[in-house]
């Protein structure tokens, strides 16, 4: 193990190296371009033996993607925002054709109205397509993450693909101290891609044909009972980890402080390091609050979600993203977890277009958790909005 | 040199089996059967959305004896690339081919195609043009010829049929100076094989572009794809030739220019045009003739007058 100071689009590149990816093909897009600026500063110099392939478009990169893995090789890929909307047609073939691709996205805003500053409402909608989705906290996550994501994708109960997705700036471009572990360190943990389904013209198969009604919603439900099925394999792989790296991450979830939590908000990506903050400070106050990092998005751990709030009296969810209608989609998937358990849950907004996250606005948000259980509030705040707006 | 492939001599095991779904008479499933059959049992196929990836495979059966895969329209260049670069890395040595239509290619795939040229990936990119969007329906595409009917230029009050012409994608290609880029005809059984092995025998980005009859799309009868696509190389609106290593060579001329009105008249896609339009048509055919037959520009490729004569004899026999 070495300790380097890295950012986390760095820490992303190290990690695909120490996973000895061979095929990688990129396109650029701020805030992602340190990762494959990296990637490709290694293979230049001969210190990392990949394919680097220069697609014209996301578009084709994950086309690219699709081809390398459909041979059977270990396949990496990076982009942001407009690069994933524009992969969104290509990013429902790896699911379904059950290719292990790693993909790291740096989440940034999409769209007019137009920023590189971190909100996740590039990556959410994604959550449709069938990829696994995994939101890091801070760099040694970024790296670790990456790790963590090929041994699940490429076990043969998972088969999936999986995003592994990094705030803009707040996370791409800090830099920290990271632990960087040895080659063979991640080669015991690692084992060798041993693809299932490839092209190869000494055993012909067809991949992704045209189906029929008469086959087509079974494949549909294989897929969604698959991704249920997931959360288990992720915890054993985090465990796993642990053993060999001493670092766990919860596996779907991390609890802090929930032990005797009355009150609890659920937080993803760099704002959980802020709100750490606020629940310590709320601690020491003597109020019981808790919180709960959101690891995956999918597959959502609405089974692991559910016993961790099983004493609490409210719930709250941070939101980085907005489902033009009203509430964040992590709000959504969590309200259907929590459904019938009549514990009030309220969406809180924050940090959109990059918008900074306070301490101080994370103890707003228990305030307003508290103050749900007597009824009559909202079910959605903004937090942090300038003038008034509210 | 090793002897070169002819119609006698070629592999006769068809990868594309019958029993597929293509209509009767289509010039495309006769162009993929017989690169295929060239290329051999050691090759991956990728089809983008199109006739071919329609009529082959229907899950859970396929008519291809080969490793075949599908994922989108737009993105034939990008998928062969990233197959190819899977393949070479694991010292595996297969054929990689994509065969993608018209629309495919001249269109929306442009992007990916051309950057598959210009990074001269290991790949055979195989275009089979049959002038529209057939799987959609007959619309029309970069590569439907000037006047022709599609159903998204149809035959008006005010405008009767496509108002421009074929996008010249050769050029396009040839501009990217790649290795081998080539143009065949189903109607030239012998150049076609030539063509087919030499793209085979070379590394980095091949393009081979076949005009394909197509009967449903043409409005015309199955026993006429071949005479169509003969006829289409002897009025001049499609030419034989090859560019290897940035030489570009005649590699079949026809005698004289067949007015095109003889080509357009068996054809339900051309039946309503105007004396105007068909000369339109015809100007720009000698212009684009005199391109590529003018003596000083480019030459046929020498042979020897017996391979002449042998060539004449297979190429009259059909695949
Ligand atoms: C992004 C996208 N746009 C449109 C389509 C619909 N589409 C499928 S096949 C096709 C036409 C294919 O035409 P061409 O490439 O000429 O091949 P052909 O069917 O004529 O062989 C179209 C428009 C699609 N599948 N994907
Ligand atoms: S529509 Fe045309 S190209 Fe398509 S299968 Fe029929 S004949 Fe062939």
């Amino acid at each position: 193990m070495k300790v380097k100071v890295l950012s986390g689009d760095h820490a992303v590149a190290h990690a695909v190296k120490l996973c000895k990816v061979d095929v990688i093909p990129t396109y650029p897009i701020t805030p992602q371009t340190l990762i494959i600026e990296k990637i490709s500063d290694f293979i230049f110099d001969g210190e990392f033996d990949a394919t680097f392939m220069h697609a014209d478009s996301e578009h084709s990169a994950m086309s690219m993607a699709v081809g390398a893995s459909a041979t059977g090789v270990r396949t990496f890929t990076a982009t942001a925002s407009q690069g994933l909307a524009l992969m969104h047609e290509m990013l429902y073939v790896a699911p379904q054709t059950r290719l292990p691709i790693v993909m790291a996205n740096v989440n940034r805003s999409l769209g007019a109205g137009s920023g590189i500053w971190a909100e996740y409402n590039d990556s959410m909608p994604e959550r449709e397509s069938g990829w696994m989705q995994v939101y890091v906290e801070d760099c040694q996550e970024a790296m670790d993450a990456i790790i963590q994501a090929y041994r699940v994708a490429e076990d043969h109960r998972v088969m999936l693909p999986m995003m592994v997705c990094l705030d803009a700036f707040v996370l791409s471009h800090t830099v920290e101290k990271v632990l960087v572990p040895e080659q063979s360190e991640v080669d015991a943990f690692l084992p060798r891609f041993r693809p299932m389904n490839y092209l190869d013209t000494s055993n012909p198969k067809f991949i992704n044909i045209a189906v029929s009604p008469a086959h087509s919603m079974e494949m549909r439900y294989q897929m969604d009972h698959l991704m249920r099925g997931v959360a288990p394999f992720i915890d054993e792989v985090d465990e796993e980890f642990s053993k060999m790296f001493g670092r766990r991450y919860g596996g779907v979830i991390e609890e802090y402080r929930m032990e005797d939590a009355d009150y609890a908000l659920m937080t993803l990506g760099t704002a959980t390091s802020t709100a750490r903050v606020a629940v310590d400070e709320l601690r020491a106050e003597g109020r019981k609050v808790g919180l709960i990092k959101l690891r995956f998005m999918r597959p959502f751990p609405h089974e692991r979600l559910r016993r961790a709030l099983e004493h609490v009296k409210a719930f709250g969810v941070f939101d980085r993203s907005i489902s033009m209608n009203g509430f964040g989609p992590v709000f959504t998937e969590a309200r259907n977890s929590l459904y019938g358990t009549g514990v009030p849950v309220t969406d809180h907004i924050a940090g959109i277009g990059g918008r900074d996250l306070t301490v101080q606005m994370f103890k707003e948000m228990f305030q307003r958790i508290e103050d749900s259980v007597k009824g009559g509030g909202r079910d959605c705040y903004w937090h942090g909005l300038r003038g008034e707006q509210i | 040199m090793s002897k070169q492939l002819t119609i006698r001599t070629m592999p006769q095991e068809d990868m594309l089996t019958s029993g597929h779904g293509a209509c009767g008479g289509c010039g495309l499933s006769t162009a993929v059967n017989n690169v295929l059959r060239v290329l051999g049992p050691d090759t991956i196929v990728y089809a983008p959305a199109s006739c071919f990836l329609v009529f082959s495979a229907q899950y859970p059966i396929s008519a291809l004896k080969v490793p075949f895969i599908y994922s989108a329209f737009e993105n034939t260049g990008a998928v062969i690339s990233g197959i190819s670069a899977g393949l070479r890395r694991q010292g595996k040595a297969s054929y990689v081919v994509g065969f993608a239509g018209d629309g495919g290619t001249f269109d929306i795939g442009l992007q990916a195609l051309s950057g598959a040229a210009e990074r001269n990936d290991d790949v055979l990119y195989v275009c089979v043009d049959n002038e529209a969007y057939m799987n959609t329906g007959t619309q029309r595409s970069g590569s439907t010829p000037f006047g022709a009917w599609t159903t998204t230029t149809p035959v008006g009050k005010v405008i009767q049929g496509k108002r421009q012409h074929k996008k010249d994608l050769m050029s396009v290609i040839a501009a990217q100076e790649v290795p081998y880029a080539a143009t065949l005809s189903i109607a030239h059984p012998g150049d076609f094989l030539r063509k087919v092995e030499k793209a085979k025998g070379k590394r980095g980005f091949r393009f081979l572009h076949i005009m394909t009859p197509c009967t449903s799309g043409w409005k015309t009868e199955p026993s006429a794809t071949y005479e169509l696509a003969r006829l289409a190389v002897e009025t001049g609106m499609w030419t034989l030739y090859e560019i290897e290593d940035g030489a570009k060579r005649i590699t079949y001329r026809p005698k004289e220019m067949v007015p095109v009105e003889n080509y357009l008249k068996m054809q339900g896609r051309f039946k309503h045009m105007s004396k105007e339009d068909i000369e339109t048509l015809q100007k720009w055919i000698c212009k684009k003739w005199k391109m590529h037959y003018e003596p000083d520009m480019v030459s046929p490729v020498p042979r020897s007058e017996e391979e002449e004569l042998s060539m004449v004899e297979e190429d009259n026999e059909g695949i």
